[in-house]
């Protein structure tokens, strides 16, 4: 097999926190495959954030090495695009303006204007292209991030919950969009969830993390074929996933940890 | 939606309503101010009526003097704001940017903040003459400090995840800073300048009682002599409106430049 898009080789990130020690991953390995869709779920503050930001290159790890196409992480690079759950729009620059910002810091080659409003089109939001972001909702908002991100013509998406603030059909709907523009433009991506059933929905490939230390407890694989629909997540063979998700997710205390 | 929609509408109406009748409230407050002003004058007080007074206003408007008095105290204040200002976005960038230029600005600031600018215009008369500069010097000390402070802190307060997001667009420092930090530091910057306006106002006229030519401080300060109450009155109705112009002028632009704001 040929090298990984993502390499992730015993990552270890301690925070000082005081005069103690906080390990918010404690020696993290995983390898993701080209045009993979990878979820990552688990308790909140079990270090998927932290493991995003090292892979986005806005932390560095205190042990161990990310690797992005073999090699080491050094920096923020214009071939990972990320997404945050805080939508992170500059609120000063319409849709069109947040969609060049990256094509324009990163020269990205090509008529600027044409590229934008491609993405813009991809994820309908060509009505709102000259709106400030205030005018948006969330689901907006998060729409016209992930133009952003695509503009820039990433191979890799990294996704901090970028739906964790929406409703539950905004939410739903957003997943289906973003499987479809995946599908029409397939990149590597890792999204970061605390929600099941999304994670088992737009997955490949899930991998659960466990708290304290930050670790990964299971990778389970989803074999379930795309493109993915309302009938796919009624399936018994969805239903069966979620519930292993599930249950690795939220009974790891009683597993891992017996009751002192 | 519809919900929202619908409670947007209601709540539009009495909002409308209530300016109004703020703005009639207003109106009535001003007529019996100056009813009542009129009425302590016929009463015997020292008093000089509102007709004496824009009498004497029409006077000081057709010699000349109100015209150099207001252009003279103009220049000396927006001197002292731009260059005030502009200097403050300056430091306070390189003081919210940079740690060490923190470090070094910081005592020096917070010391000079606890003196009122006037304070510092006896030395700054013996050590600058007695011309414009002075004037305009205090007048800048006065705007500088109002104004410094507010641009660090706004530039130290930007959102962490913005400037991630355009680390991760691909922008460098020099980029991060003109179109992040910049626009997101605005309305501090703003609020700043209008307090810098406020204070380097209060400290002209009062840099102009004490030492100057023209301006209208210096007029009202030679009309005590004469005690020509008029004259200042006069002085004092036209420092009021000229700051309330001004001020609101810097509000206007300031909307404007901030009008991408979330909750406004
Ligand atoms: N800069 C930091 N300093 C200290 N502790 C941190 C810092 N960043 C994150 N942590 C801690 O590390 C743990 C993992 O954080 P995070 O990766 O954000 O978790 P998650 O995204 O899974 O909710 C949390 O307990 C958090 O409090
Ligand atoms: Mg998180």
């Amino acid at each position: 097999m040929s090298t990984p898009k993502i390499s992730v080789r015993d990552v270890e990130k301690i925070f000082p926190v005081g005069n103690e020690e906080f390990v918010a991953l404690g020696g993290v390995s995983l390898d993701i495959a080209d045009n993979e869709f990878v979820t990552v779920v688990g308790p909140s503050g079990c270090g998927k954030s932290t493991l995003l930001n090292i892979l986005a290159g806005l932390e560095k790890p205190t042990g161990g090495t990310a690797l992005v196409d073999g090699k080491p992480v050094s920096g923020p690079g214009p071939e990972r695009g990320v997404i945050f759950q805080q939508y992170a729009l500059f609120p000063w620059l319409t849709v069109r303006e947040n969609v060049e910002f990256g094509m324009r810091t990163a020269k990205v080659p090509g008529d600027e204007r044409r590229r934008a409003e491609h993405f813009i089109r991809l994820v309908g939001l060509e009505q709102f292209a000259d709106a400030l972001p205030k005018t948006l909702s969330g689901g907006m908002k998060q729409r016209c991030a992930i133009a952003r991100a695509y503009a820039v013509n990433p191979s890799i998406l990294l996704m901090d919950e970028p739906f964790g603030a929406l409703d539950a059909l905004t939410r739903v709907r957003l997943q289906e969009q973003l499987l479809e523009t995946w599908s029409k433009d397939r990149r590597t991506v890792m999204f970061i969830t605390h929600d099941v059933d999304e994670a088992v929905f737009l997955a490949n490939r899930v991998v659960v993390m466990g708290a304290r230390p930050g670790r990964i407890v299971e990778v389970i694989d989803v074999d379930l074929s795309y493109p993915r629909d309302e009938d796919m997540r009624l399936s018994p063979e969805f239903g069966a996933l979620r519930n292993r998700v599930w249950h690795s997710v939220y009974h790891q205390r009683q597993i891992k940890e017996p009751a002192q | 939606m519809a919900v929202i929609n619908a409670d947007a509408t209601r709540a539009a109406t009495p909002r409308t309503r209530k300016s109004r009748t703020f703005l009639v409230l207003n109106t009535v407050s001003v007529v019996a101010g100056v009813t009542i002003w009129w009425g302590l004058s016929l009463a015997g007080l020292q008093f000089p009526s509102p007709a004496e007074v824009v009498a004497a206003g029409w006077t000081m408007i057709q010699d000349g003097t109100l015209v150099t008095d207001v252009g003279a105290s103009l220049g000396r204040v927006l001197a002292g704001f731009v260059l005030g200002s502009v200097a403050a976005v300056l430091v306070g960038f390189v003081m919210g940017w940079y740690t060490v230029a923190r470090g070094l600005f910081e005592p020096w600031i917070q010391f000079f903040r606890t003196i009122p600018p006037l304070a510092m215009l006896p030395l700054v008369l013996v050590l600058m003459g007695i011309g414009e500069s002075p004037k305009i010097f205090v007048i800048f000390l006065a705007a500088f400090l109002a104004c410094v402070i507010s641009t660090y802190q706004g530039v130290v307060s930007v959102d962490r995840t913005l400037i991630n997001a355009g680390r991760v667009l691909g922008a460098g420092d020099g980029t991060i800073f003109a179109r992040v930090v910049v626009p997101a530091s605005t309305p501090f910057i703003l609020v700043g300048m209008r307090v810098g306006l406020g204070s380097a106002w209060g400290t002209l006229v009062a840099a102009e009682l004490l030492a100057a030519q023209a301006g209208l401080g210096h007029r009202m300060q030679s009309a005590q002599l004469y005690y020509d109450l008029p004259t200042i009155f006069v002085g004092i109705i036209t420092i009021g409106v000229l700051g309330l112009i001004m001020d609101r002028l810097l509000m206007l632009a300031g909307g404007k430049l901030t009008a991408w704001q979330e909750n406004r």
